[in-house]
């Protein structure tokens, strides 16, 4: 709501700049963003009378004025506006004015004929065709009245005026009308508004000899009341109401259209405007439309109506949307003599629902969507109809007719001293709260600390005690209140035990090298289902902004893989990135999604570079395995986890991918890109893996149980065997543990060679077994007992040959 | 010559030649031939014989005399030569200590997770919980519970992701708070809890707009909870996270779900409240929404609004991590620049 100083100032006393009434309404009320002035930094352009006009020699558009800028003589001007004239009043900018755009006017010649300044159009001051009058479009603006010639141009265009943008939320509707807004200021001041109301003078014909107002179902349109004006002249509105309506924001029309405009600006009611005489018929009839009901509307457009509309009709057809846009079809035009005016209230949600589906949210239906004080609804209209007929030149029908109506009545809230000091922690005494609803204008009467407050039609928003408690709050100013912390009974903050793992997960993660990227959860259709540890159906949003954003993910490693893309655009190649977040999987017959807490991670490049005293350490698929094995012990899981060969995921390399199974379900996953899918997406060799924590998070843990530190030595055995290649790790380590005895402790792999130096198709490995025996020292027989177990095993079971 | 002369000449001789000894080895070959058995030392006392029994003990303390101090030359050279050798190898051994160490790879938590792991410590030290929910939501949770019916207004201030007409992408975490308030008994005690996390809204994403960001939402209920703990918890917040010489201020606004509503501006950071470009020469950055939560929300959760009531409140670790450290472009959270997030070493 652009709010005029000077219009403010006719309707409550303002006493201090714009400025800092800017700072103290924002403060106790309702925010204003800025305070802006549609002259800011022009000068230097004044008001001037054209005195005579000749053709220029060298031109068959040019036109030579001699205009009167309040100087000794004539200055001399050259113009090619069509619609200039002898013995207009127009805006003059001189020589070193500036003017819209930054722009600075100079004396020069314009072929051949010098031009001592330049007659403007409101654009070229910097007016937004949006709030350029409509009568100039083609041409300079020409003002109505006769203005001393030298004066200040921008003083009479009302461009000097402070215009404060208030920001009205949605319970502050109040404030969408200068009245409200004056109130609002008034209250914060502590100075009650003037108002004037005019009576309006009804000199015509009963208003029932025009027509009837009939609603068809009073919770449409809860008030309905109309007017008529007569014998009307259609013309441009005087300067004072154009200049109302462009620092505003709004666009002056013509004297009848202006006059609904500035009546809604002023008591915050919209109005429409209803040429009779193309209303064909001697009936207004508020129903709902009919399904498939055509409505051409005041911008050309068609609509094709449904039963959700309120309209307003002739009887037969519609002539208007209620409350969002009037029709074509009765549309006020040069030609109109007779008005018929409404003023009205509809049901907010209907007028909500019908201007967003034919995407019309003007000025009306967005007042009318949160409601309009029922106390206004004739003031607006009676004062609507004066103005009318004092500027149009016409009569005002007698009466008004009243199809529904609504009595305006203070909402009384009863409410106790005791209570809103409970509430703000305050101590305030029953006078100073007296004093707070008196000087926001509502009726109060207080006993025994408790009050009775009537609240005024133009506050609809009050209702309840917690609307009064903020009313007191705001006028006895939020700084004053005391600074307390809650005292409550003892209350315990801790972290869940998940809450604490997904922590540490995070911070061991970033121990080991990965840096935590959060990316979208909302990803492409397609990138939403890559990587599922289990498969489950998608789950899309219903209107995307994006096809990049459609779907809910159901693995962390698409964003990721994005942002590993991002970075190489950048020339980055040495990448850890981690990501730890939710995923979506949707089981079928369900509409709703689970939520799994996943953490996944992508690498390539180099995990550690090059530098003076160190090797490059390129990152590989054992390197990414390092890093899950780390963050998986620190789950201590009661059952270890099994690293399974992965071979039918689309994305992954099938001969370098593992799935990781823990009690038959699978938890998640490592591997490196699929080189097709790599070489697709730009990527170079990248490893990636991916962990369902929820899963893990509800696994049992082994438990923690402590063991003396071992009294007698351990003995280590080294074995180097040769195999064939396809016989794994996993399968030769059980081999050995189930063959160990009761004394192995750990087997560890040191060695794996392939290559020259062996048959082809085979491959060595080299193991150290650690025995141990708790109770006493080992000898040598017992230990060589115990590995010959294991050769032998090695040599049975997986056709090891010992190197 | 006497014999006590012969020994001071080989004591003078043989001072000399230790004096002059180069290394160990040879300190060890001079120390046996000079005081073993066969040595001069023990060659002359055997001419000892040859002297009256009374001059014996005389000369043979003066030998052993002499022995020592031949000795203490000894042991005086030795530590020479061996710190002569360690303060070689010392000098061979210097490396410059200014080339650089080897690399330790450190990854960095986001900048937003920090500024959401801070909030939540705060909030554990003032004992409250912190609660997760469900970011697929209810439009009865996200909305209906909050006291914005369907065709509220305050609908429009935030477009949703719907996926159906009853699911949505919440747009806020307060619905976890809704939840939590329906399940919480009130005879165990109050309820003061936050909820972060990550919320959603039908936003074109540019620098200043993302269709995904973070909230932190936090709500105190009991008996005795008024306007001025709300004020006191968030300055208490704010001198947390922006500095312990903050202030705040409480402006009037509108949110369906708080009454009276209020947004929070900090005295500006960088400026200290004189007025600066990130305030926008205001001394003033807005920070947060609260409000003391309305009557309707705690009757729809089954709480008895007249006994019970507290305030609500709710921030953006988005907003917070821009304002704080001047990130300019709200997607740059979401990208995953390395260069981006690795500036933001943990702090503290």
């Amino acid at each position: 709501m652009n709010v005029s100083y000077e219009w403010l100032k006719e309707l409550v006393d303002v006493s201090v700049s714009p400025e800092e009434l800017m700072d103290k309404v924002s403060r106790t009320g309702i925010e204003v963003d800025s305070v802006t002035r549609l002259g800011e930094g022009l000068k230097k352009v004044v008001v001037g009378k054209v005195a005579s006009l000749r053709d220029h020699p060298d031109s068959d558009h040019l036109k030579i004025a001699m205009v009167d800028t309040g100087d000794d003589e004539l200055r001399q001007i050259v113009c090619g506006a069509p619609n200039i004239e002898a013995g207009q009043t127009v805006v003059v900018a001189l020589p070193g004015a500036r003017i819209g755009g930054n722009e600075k006017i100079k004396r020069g010649k314009m072929r051949g004929v010098v031009s001592d300044g330049m007659i403007c159009a409101l654009q070229e001051l910097g007016f937004s065709d949006a709030i350029a009058p409509k009568s100039f479009d083609a041409g300079i603006y020409v003002f109505d009245e006769p203005l001393t010639p030298g004066s200040d141009a921008l003083a009479a265009l009302g461009m000097d005026d402070a215009v404060l943008d208030f920001e009205i939320t949605p319970n502050r509707a109040d404030a969408l009308g200068m009245r409200g807004v004056a109130w609002e200021v008034g209250a914060t001041y502590g100075n009650k508004p003037h108002f004037t109301d005019q009576p309006v003078t009804e000199t015509g014909k009963p208003v029932s000899d025009y027509l009837t107002a009939t609603v068809a179902d009073p919770t449409d349109a809860p008030a309905y009341q109309m007017r008529v004006v007569d014998n009307i002249t259609i013309k441009d509105s005087p300067l004072w109401l154009q200049r109302r309506l462009w620092n505003a924001g709004v666009r002056p029309i013509n004297n009848i259209v202006d006059v609904t405009n500035l009546i809604m600006l002023g008591y915050g009611q919209p109005l429409h405007a209803f040429d009779y005489a193309k209303l064909g018929s001697q009936e207004i009839l508020v129903r709902r439309a009919k399904a498939g009901e055509a409505l051409t509307t005041l911008d050309g457009n068609d609509h094709e109506l449904d039963p959700d509309d309120i309209v307003i009709t002739n009887g037969q057809q519609p002539v208007a949307l209620a409350g969002v846009m009037g029709g074509l079809n009765s549309e006020i035009t040069a030609t109109t003599t007779t008005v018929v005016i409404e003023s009205a209230m509809f049901a907010p949600t209907n007028i909500r629902k019908t201007a967003l589906k034919y995407n019309l949210r003007s000025q009306a239906s967005s007042r009318f969507e949160k409601g309009v004080d029922v106390g206004s609804i004739n003031l607006a209209l009676d004062e609507a109809a004066r103005l009318m007929a004092e500027l149009g030149d016409g009569t005002v029908a007698t009466g008004t007719l009243s199809a529904t109506a609504v009595k305006p009545e203070p909402t009384v809230v009863d409410i106790s001293l005791d209570r809103i000091n409970h509430v703000l922690g305050t101590s305030l005494d029953a006078a100073t709260v007296t004093g707070i609803f008196e000087q926001l204008g509502f009726g109060v009467t207080e006993a025994d600390g408790l009050f009775a407050v009537a609240v005024p039609t133009r506050r609809w928003d009050i209702h309840i005690e917690a609307d009064l408690i903020e009313e007191v709050a705001r006028i006895y100013g939020y700084d004053n209140l005391p600074n307390t912390l809650p005292t409550t009974t003892m209350t315990i903050g801790a972290f869940t035990p998940q809450q604490a793992r997904l922590r540490r997960t995070r911070r061991l993660l970033e121990g080991l090298g990965l840096t935590q990227a959060i990316t979208y959860s909302l990803v492409s259709d397609e990138q939403a289902g890559w990587f599922e540890l289990t498969p489950s159906e998608q789950t899309a949003v219903a209107f995307p902004m994006t096809t990049d954003h459609s779907a809910l993910r159901r693995n962390l490693l698409a964003g990721l893989i994005d942002a590993v893309q991002y970075n190489l655009a950048r020339k980055q190649t040495d990448i850890a990135l981690y990501e730890q977040g939710r995923v979506f999987p949707r089981s079928a017959g369900h509409s709703r999604p689970e939520e799994n807490e996943y953490v996944a991670g992508v690498l390539t490049g180099n995990l550690l570079s090059k530098t003076w005293h160190q090797a490059a350490q390129a990152v590989d698929f054992y390197a990414v395995k390092g890093i899950v094995a780390h963050l998986l012990a620190d789950f201590r899981l009661a059952t270890p986890v099994q690293y399974l060969p992965l071979t039918t995921d689309a994305h992954l390399h099938p001969g370098q991918s593992a799935k990781l199974m823990l009690g038959g379900e699978t938890i998640g996953l490592i591997g490196r890109l699929h080189p097709a899918f790599e070489q697709a997406e730009g990527l170079p060799a990248t490893y990636v893996f991916e962990l369902n924590l929820s899963a893990l998070m509800k696994t049992d843990r082994a438990e923690v149980l402590a063991q003396p530190a071992p009294k007698f030595p351990a003995v280590t055995r080294d074995i180097a065997i040769q195999v064939a290649k396809t016989v794994d790790n996993a399968t030769i380590e059980a081999t050995i543990r189930a063959a160990g005895g009761k004394y192995l402790q750990s087997i560890t792999l040191f060695d794996v060679y392939e290559g020259a130096h062996i048959a082809p198709g085979q491959k060595s490995l080299a193991y150290t077994l650690t025995y141990l025996n708790e109770a006493a020292t080992l000898t040598d027989e017992q230990v060589t007992t115990a590995f010959d177990k294991v050769v032998a095993a090695l040599q049975e079971h997986v056709g090891a040959s010992i190197r | 010559m006497d014999l006590k002369s012969r020994l001071e000449a080989l004591r003078d001789e043989n001072q000399q030649k230790i004096h002059h000894i180069s290394d160990l080895d040879e300190l060890n070959q001079v120390r046996v031939s000079l005081l073993g058995k066969k040595g001069p030392i023990t060659e002359v006392l055997r001419g000892m014989r040859d002297l009256a029994p009374e001059e014996r003990p005389k000369v043979g303390e003066f030998a052993n005399q002499i022995k020592a101090e031949l000795q203490a030359n000894l042991q005086e050279r030795r530590a020479a030569l061996e710190a002569a050798m360690i303060q070689k190898r010392l000098e061979q051994e210097t490396i410059d200590v200014t080339l650089p160490g080897d690399e330790v790879v450190a990854g960095t938590p986001h900048i937003l997770q920090q500024i959401m792991d801070d909030v939540e410590e705060f909030f554990i030290g003032q004992g409250y919980q912190v609660i997760d929910g469900p970011e697929v939501e209810e439009d009865h949770y996200n909305f209906e519970m909050l006291n914005i019916p369907k065709d509220h207004p305050a609908r429009d201030m935030q477009d949703t992701f719907y996926i159906d007409s009853q699911l949505l992408m919440r747009s806020q975490t307060s619905p976890v708070q809704a939840r939590t308030l329906e399940k919480h008994d009130f005879s165990k005690g109050p309820l003061k809890m936050i909820s972060p996390g990550r919320v959603y809204r039908r936003d074109t994403d540019d620098a200043t707009h993302s269709h995904q960001f973070h909230q932190i939402e936090g709500l105190v209920i009991d008996r005795h909870i008024t306007m001025a703990d709300l004020k006191g918890t968030l300055l208490a917040l704010a001198q947390h996270v922006f500095g312990a010489e903050r202030k705040i201020r409480l402006r009037p606004s509108f949110f369906p779900f708080t009454e009276p509503s209020v947004e929070v501006d900090v005295s500006c950071f960088r400026c200290g409240g004189v007025g600066c470009a990130i305030c926008k020469y205001s001394g003033w950055i807005e920070v947060l929404g609260a409000g003391m939560v309305h009557p309707n929300v705690l009757t729809a959760a089954g709480v008895d609004a007249d006994v019970y009531g507290g305030f609500a409140f709710g921030l953006g670790p988005d907003r917070f991590a821009m304002l704080k450290y001047g990130i300019d472009d709200i997607r740059s959270f979401y990208q995953g620049d390395v260069r981006f997030l690795r500036q933001f070493q943990q702090e503290g």
